[in-house]
């Protein structure tokens, strides 16, 4: 059967027909698909949401031990988080196949870097394999834990943005019945003692030798030889589909889905045939570093960017010098940047913050990243998943050796709390630090698309569970006041805000009320409109960044079909012209 | 079809582009093409503004394309249209949308929304504009705009070969297929 697929439904699917038992991921585009779909076939494998990508490496790492086939999956700065297992997996090796997927962004379409995650194999010692469709994100998997299985050794799918989220005719197969592995305590194998890592690693050594034998014959790696062409071309991944798009048949191609271990005799053999070798792969020079190691001659990163994400007409502009023809026209088109959903709940706390002298406010990464934006510009500083509340202890502690009075305000998220947040409150306490953790609680992880965490009271297959309030884990780890406040109530937020300003002993403020944009939930039971008669013009409510409210012929006018009802505007205007309408 | 035929669809998310971008993918592999389709998304919030790009023909391999390229420019927003223009070929067709949403810079009073945007674009390019908001009023419900956009932009293909009314029938839900219908007719009449 053919079915039109994203790479990261294949991706699931692939793992399906692969007999995969076990999967585990924390939600990040271009990633999170891989385990929404996953659940499609929950008959035969238990997927999970874990906390953050470092547990989910380990649940699926501690599954291959046990003899299950198993998949971890994780946007590429997920992977620095799951680092510290991977390396130490690599030296001892699997037992039931392991693969774990990164999900590398170019161009950050959606992320705060766009590091080149080829170079964790090449690190942590692992195999790499790079799809560049759909189809190959399926077929690969399968001779993946192959791979895995017969080498001993954990497996790093590498795919992009384009790969993931990309569509294209793939056709099924059967899920093949693997099994599991016996399992049985085998000290020598499974315990990193120093003793045995010392071991481990000298055969590590050898199984990539033995690896990159194997990836001169792999029916992943092939050779496209086109008549009468003196150019031959070396590439992998979606950068191949560029590749073949400029040139057709008037190049040979070395098209490479297993990258690590290189196939370096099978590139030599290539390479000697042409005039030209030009090696096309996004990004940072990965392979053509190593063919140049390897006294390959190649051109690369001379003629194409190592920044961005590719295209065909990148790729030709850059070695064939061709432009492509194009026109603009003579308008003013105005930036349309993300702002926070009409209603979202984090438009009160950052409302209230944006008033505030004399604070600082380290942020984190989440739908709430928005109240950096114009016109809440709330925030000094977002770094990574976390960093909300410990990179606000640091500069706390900063200003208080340097004698600033400055208020430190950590902001984070719900997910982000329970993913790596409750590490640096703890932090806060243990160390005296005099800042406020702010979780900003909306129920939901928001900015991925809307996945249940350990808050929700919902797992990934859809089980009802224990829901973690950040209120109690906050009191458990010392805070003696943690006040929670609805944030859409303005008055509330701004007192409490205040309260924590002055308070001596540890305070964390957590605001609750659920994003908008929940599947069946209607949190407001009224719109709100403006009386353009007693609109005074004063422009007070643009300033909570409500995409609903524009001035038009003059006045304030809130768009009915965008409004929520939430109310904050109505708060902010002084002149009563902002009303309810509908039932009440 | 030996050349590949290139679509960019533009719009703000919310729009619909999405759905339309799925049936419209679904109904060229029907036909038997080869089919490509890349989306932008990831950002949960709505507003933002989106693409996806739709490859059509006997074998495509990029999934995306590149400035100057497309043949055709379906967009969803009337602004949207003017940021996207450089993708289409020169001598492509632009469907635009008059319907206009306000971003943050407009809302707020630190920009406005361009007023010639229509006019600019005649000037340059082959242009279709309609009023898809309109249309899916008068059919009766405001929320078919995308499938009236649909409509148009099957019929600046010209792809009259497939069975669109049939994909409508399975990717929509059952109550609402009847009405986006009527909004799919009347696209292919404007
Ligand atoms: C290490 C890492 N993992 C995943 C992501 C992707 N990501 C960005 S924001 C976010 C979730 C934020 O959820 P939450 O903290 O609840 O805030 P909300 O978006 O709901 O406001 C995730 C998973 C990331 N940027 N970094
Ligand atoms: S998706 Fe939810 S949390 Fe994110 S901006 Fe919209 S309302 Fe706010
Ligand atoms: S805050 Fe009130 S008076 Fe001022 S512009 Fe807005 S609606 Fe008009
Ligand atoms: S009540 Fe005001 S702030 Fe809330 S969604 Fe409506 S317009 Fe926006």
């Amino acid at each position: 059967m053919k079915k039109l697929m994203s790479g990261n439904e294949a991706i699931a699917r692939g793992a399906y027909e692969a007999g995969v038992t076990v999967a585990a991921a924390y939600p990040g585009t271009p990633s999170t698909e891989i385990l929404e779909h996953m659940v499609d076939y929950k008959e035969n494998i238990y997927s999970e949401w874990a906390p953050n990508e470092k547990v989910a490496c380990e649940v699926a790492i501690g599954a291959s031990i046990a003899g299950s086939r198993s998949l971890a999956a994780m946007k590429h700065v997920g992977v620095n988080v799951a680092a510290d297992p991977i390396f130490t997996y690599a030296y001892l090796g699997v037992n039931g196949g392991f693969v774990l997927v990164t999900a590398d962004d170019p161009s950050m379409h959606s992320s705060q870097n766009e590091q080149d995650n080829r170079y964790y194999a090449k690190f942590a010692k692992m195999a790499l394999i790079e799809p560049s469709d759909s189809q190959e994100a399926k077929d690969f998997l399968k001779e993946a834990y192959k791979i895995s299985e017969e080498f001993d050794i954990p497996v790093l799918y590498r795919v992009t943005t384009r790969v993931c989220h990309s569509k294209s005719i793939v056709e099924l197969g059967e899920r093949e019945e693997v099994g599991f592995k016996p399992y049985t305590r085998r000290l020598d194998k499974f315990v990193a003692t120093p003793a045995n890592a010392k071991i481990a690693h000298g055969v590590l050594e050898k199984k990539l030798k033995a690896l990159e034998a194997y990836a001169n014959t792999s029916p992943l790696n092939l050779a496209e030889y086109n008549e009468n062409t003196n150019i031959g071309i070396v590439t992998a991944s979606v950068a191949y589909q560029y590749a073949k798009e400029v040139f057709g048949d008037k190049a040979s191609y070395l098209k490479l889905g297993f990258t690590y271990p290189l196939p370096m005799d099978m590139i030599r053999d290539f390479a000697s045939k042409f005039d030209t070798v030009y090696v096309i792969e996004e990004l940072e020079p990965f392979m053509e570093e190593q063919m140049k190691a390897a006294g390959i001659k190649c051109i690369g990163k001379e003629l194409i960017p190592n920044m961005y994400e590719l295209n065909p007409d990148i790729v030709a502009k850059a070695l064939l010098g061709i432009n492509t023809e194009s026109k603009t026209v003579d308008t003013n088109v105005v930036a349309r940047p993300p702002v926070l959903c009409a209603g979202c709940p984090h438009r009160g706390f950052f409302y209230t913050m944006s008033k505030k002298k004399n604070t600082v406010i380290a942020g984190d990464i989440g739908c709430y990243t928005l109240g950096a934006m114009q016109p809440l510009e709330a925030m000094d500083s977002v770094i990574c998943m976390g960093a909300g509340i410990s990179a606000a202890m640091g500069m706390a502690k900063s200003f208080e050796v340097t004698g600033r009075d400055t208020k430190v305000f950590g902001v984070v998220g719900d997910s982000t709390f329970f993913h790596s947040g409750i590490t640096g409150a703890i932090d806060v306490v243990y160390n005296k630090g005099k800042m406020i953790p702010v979780v900003l609680d909306n129920s939901i992880t928001g900015m991925t698309g809307h996945q249940e965490n350990p808050g929700t009271g919902k797992t990934l297959m859809g089980e009802d569970t224990i829901a973690l309030d950040p209120v109690d884990v906050l009191k458990a780890i010392g805070y003696k006041t943690v006040a929670v406040v609805d944030p859409c109530n303005l008055k509330a937020m701004n007192d409490t805000v205040e309260e924590a300003m002055q308070a001596t002993e540890p305070y964390a403020i957590v605001t609750k009320r659920p994003c908008v944009l929940i599947k069946g939930l209607a949190p407001f039971k009224t719109k709100c409109e403006v009386v353009s008669d007693k609109c005074k013009k004063c422009k007070m409510c643009l300033k909570v960044g409500c995409p609903a409210i524009s001035f038009k012929n003059g006045v304030s006018y809130i768009e009915q079909s965008m409004c929520v009802g939430c109310d904050v505007c109505m708060q902010v205007c002084k002149f009563d012209a902002i009303v309810k309408v509908g039932e009440q | 079809m030996k050349v590949t035929k290139n679509i960019l669809l533009v719009g703000v998310g919310g729009q619909g582009i999405i759905l339309v971008s799925k049936m419209l993918t679904a109904g060229l592999m029907k036909a038997g093409y080869d089919v490509k389709m890349s989306e932008v998304h990831g950002m949960a919030q709505r507003g933002g503004s989106v693409t996806t790009q739709v490859r059509f023909g006997e074998k495509v391999y990029s999934s995306i394309i590149g400035k100057g390229q497309a043949d055709i420019l379906v967009s969803f927003e009337k602004m949207e249209a003017a940021r996207w223009i450089e993708y289409l070929k020169p001598e492509g067709t632009v469907v635009v949308n008059r319907y206009e949403i306000p971003s943050m810079p407009i809302a707020t009073g630190k920009a406005e929304y361009p007023q010639n945007v229509l006019e600019a674009l005649e000037k340059e390019f082959k242009t279709v504009t309609l009023d898809a908001g309109q249309a899916a009023i008068e059919v009766g419900n405001i929320r078919t705009q995308n499938i009236v956009l649909f409509g148009a932009l099957v019929k600046a293909l010209n792809l009259n070969e497939i069975d669109w009314i049939e994909i409508l029938r399975e990717n929509l839900p059952s109550k609402m297929v009847d009405i986006n219908i009527k909004a799919f007719q009347k696209g292919l009449e404007l």
